[in-house]
């Protein structure tokens, strides 16, 4: 049984925006999946599906086998944890511990066990200086580090990211690409909706290329990302690692490198057989 | 040797030993920063997370000190003008800004009526504002956009729209500040495409506040690292990206300058730091094409 499954859904808003024309998807239990391809193409739409935030016009979305129809959108949040892309949309309490503490109330948590997992969250992601801060006074970058650590305190099965490097300098970033590929490599689910080409290029998950309202294309970073005719449909630019094999292809060099280590293992082997 | 005398007229930013603290701030945002811009350039503004590159943007148009208060020291020179001096006003007629998000800065109900806007408030005259529009819209390749709804455009298209209303302005400075994050990446290649064209072709200066530099180093001839505050690094951009310095400030640097580090410490001869795919290609080629 897919953790999540989207069989051929619609969903066009109240303003005859149609944004999704008949996507079906099917997300194992522990797959990291990023979701890509140009504005508007219906990633964020169709991410919502997932937790019941939005609801399909047409179509289901089952998450562990039940139709998000059938299910609250509390009772399908403590499975599928949604960090937004502004933190802002997500963030209210007067302190971060209280924000984190929160959803946990709101799941019936024990006292006790929320005292742990707020500690325990705040550890996490780097935030016990500020467990008596109001996340309002805290850096973009540090409020979305808030945001994340309110959903993870709840262990949801499934964390769904939107857009989580917009705004992060290099270093975050790069501390943040570590974090996710060491929650899936954890067990969980994640679901990555992004642009930036060079951080799925540095992590090689699953990538959907979105377009218009549908999925173009379906599979591992390695194969979707270097080619270009599917990018330029995508809206997207192949990495920069890629566009350089892509130029060196006439030296009989494989085709789906994208990250700058195996490039360089590769480029290194080549010299040396021509040295000696 | 460089002629002191000319040097001093073609810069348009000079700015020495500037510092400044926001009202009630208990830290200094600028310290001790000095830095010169020559005419023409393009220039990369980066560095971590509240280093003070907004801070410092908001001084090149006067927001700081006109529209902060707060306390400023040292010598502002922007355009030939003494910043403190001079109201946001005069300064918006040589500096340009554009933001991250082209939705803030976009209100009226066409994109002729929002590129016209300030030229409107300037009191133009109606034929000289209809031609000054046409130009802005052309430069930036959204002729045929000029009847269309701000909102109703893409992401991108709204960006060329906001870049259109500050060069209708024709400013010899523009400052983007992350003007690409909210784009897919070919959205914001073709911003960064506009971006040049204004450089090259209308000698426009270019200060371009931006993390992602994948796409956008190739355009640089000068960049800027700052760093608590100062600035820490300056000068040409293969240079900057090859030092020690900007690796350990987490700088991000091109993958293309990464991979050709790596090579060159694992003994691969490459000719010069490429700052592209194609300059990475280039030198490859020459080192491992068989002969």
């Amino acid at each position: 049984m897919a953790t999540i499954e989207v069989k051929d859904i619609h969903f066009t808003y109240s303003t005859g925006v149609e944004a999704l024309r008949g996507v079906s998807l099917r997300i194992e239990d522990g797959e990291f999946v990023a979701i890509m391809g140009q504005n508007g193409a219906g990633k964020t739409t169709l991410v919502k599906n997932f937790n019941g935030l939005l609801r399909p016009t047409k179509g289901e979305v089952l998450v562990d086998g039940v139709s998000t129809r059938d299910v609250s959108v509390a009772k399908l949040a403590r499975t599928v944890g949604f960090v937004f892309q502004n933190p802002d949309h997500q963030l209210f309490s007067e302190t971060v511990e209280e924000e984190i503490a929160f959803a946990l109330h709101n799941f019936g948590f024990e006292e006790d066990t929320i005292k742990k997992r707020v500690t325990w969250a705040v550890n996490l992601l780097d935030l016990v200086e500020y467990r008596k801060t109001s996340p309002f006074m805290l850096s973009g970058g540090e409020r979305k580090r808030v945001a994340l650590a309110s959903v993870l305190a709840w262990d949801p099965k499934v964390v769904i990211l939107d857009e989580p490097t917009i705004g992060q300098d290099h270093r975050q970033k790069e501390n943040l690409r570590q974090f996710i590929v060491q929650l899936n490599e954890q067990g969980k689910t994640v679901v990555v909706v992004t642009h930036d080409v060079e951080f799925v290029a540095e992590c090689n998950p699953r990538v959907v290329l979105m377009r218009e309202g549908k999925i173009m294309a379906d599979g591992e970073a390695k194969r979707i990302l270097p080619n270009t005719t599917l990018a330029l449909e995508a809206s997207i630019v192949p990495p920069q690692i890629s566009q350089i094999f892509q130029g060196l292809s006439f030296l009989g060099l494989p085709s789906d490198v994208i990250d700058v280590s195996e490039a360089k293992k590769i480029l290194v082997d080549r010299f040396k057989e021509l040295q000696s | 040797m460089r002629d002191q005398a000319a040097t001093h007229t073609l810069s348009v930013i000079e700015i020495r030993d500037l510092t400044y603290a926001y009202p009630s701030a208990s830290k200094q945002s600028l310290r001790n920063v000095d830095l010169t811009v020559q005419k023409g350039e393009f220039a990369i503004l980066t560095g971590p997370s509240g280093c003070g590159k907004t801070t410092l943007c908001r001084c090149f148009n006067g927001l700081i000190p006109h529209f902060y208060a707060g306390e400023l020291k040292g010598s502002l020179k922007v355009a030939g003008l003494n910043v403190s001096e001079h109201s946001t006003g005069e300064m918006a007629k040589h500096v340009g800004l554009v933001f991250q998000n082209p939705e803030n800065q976009l209100f009226a109900l066409s994109v002729e009526k929002d590129v016209a806007f300030g030229l409107e408030n300037l009191g133009m005259p109606r034929d000289q504002m209809q031609e000054r529009v046409s130009w802005a819209l052309k430069m930036t390749g959204i002729e045929d956009l000029r009847e269309r709804a701000p909102h109703e455009l893409s992401g991108g298209q709204q960006q060329r729209v906001a870049i259109a209303s500050v060069l209708a302005m024709q400013p010899e400075i523009i400052v983007f500040d992350e003007p690409t994050s909210f784009l897919d990446p070919l959205g914001a290649q073709r911003i960064f495409e506009v971006i040049s064209h204004l450089n090259k072709q209308l000698g426009i200066t270019v200060i371009l506040v931006e993390h992602r530099l994948d796409l956008a180093a190739k355009y640089a001839s000068h960049v800027i690292v700052m760093d608590e505050g100062k600035v820490v690094l300056d000068g040409e951009p293969r240079e900057i990206f090859n030092s020690e310095q900007a690796w350990l400030l987490g700088v991000g640097i091109p993958k293309a300058v990464h991979l050709w580090r790596l090579l060159e410490e694992a003994g691969v001869p490459l000719k010069g730091i490429p700052l592209s795919s194609e300059e990475a290609i280039q030198s490859l080629r020459e080192v491992l094409w068989p002969r």
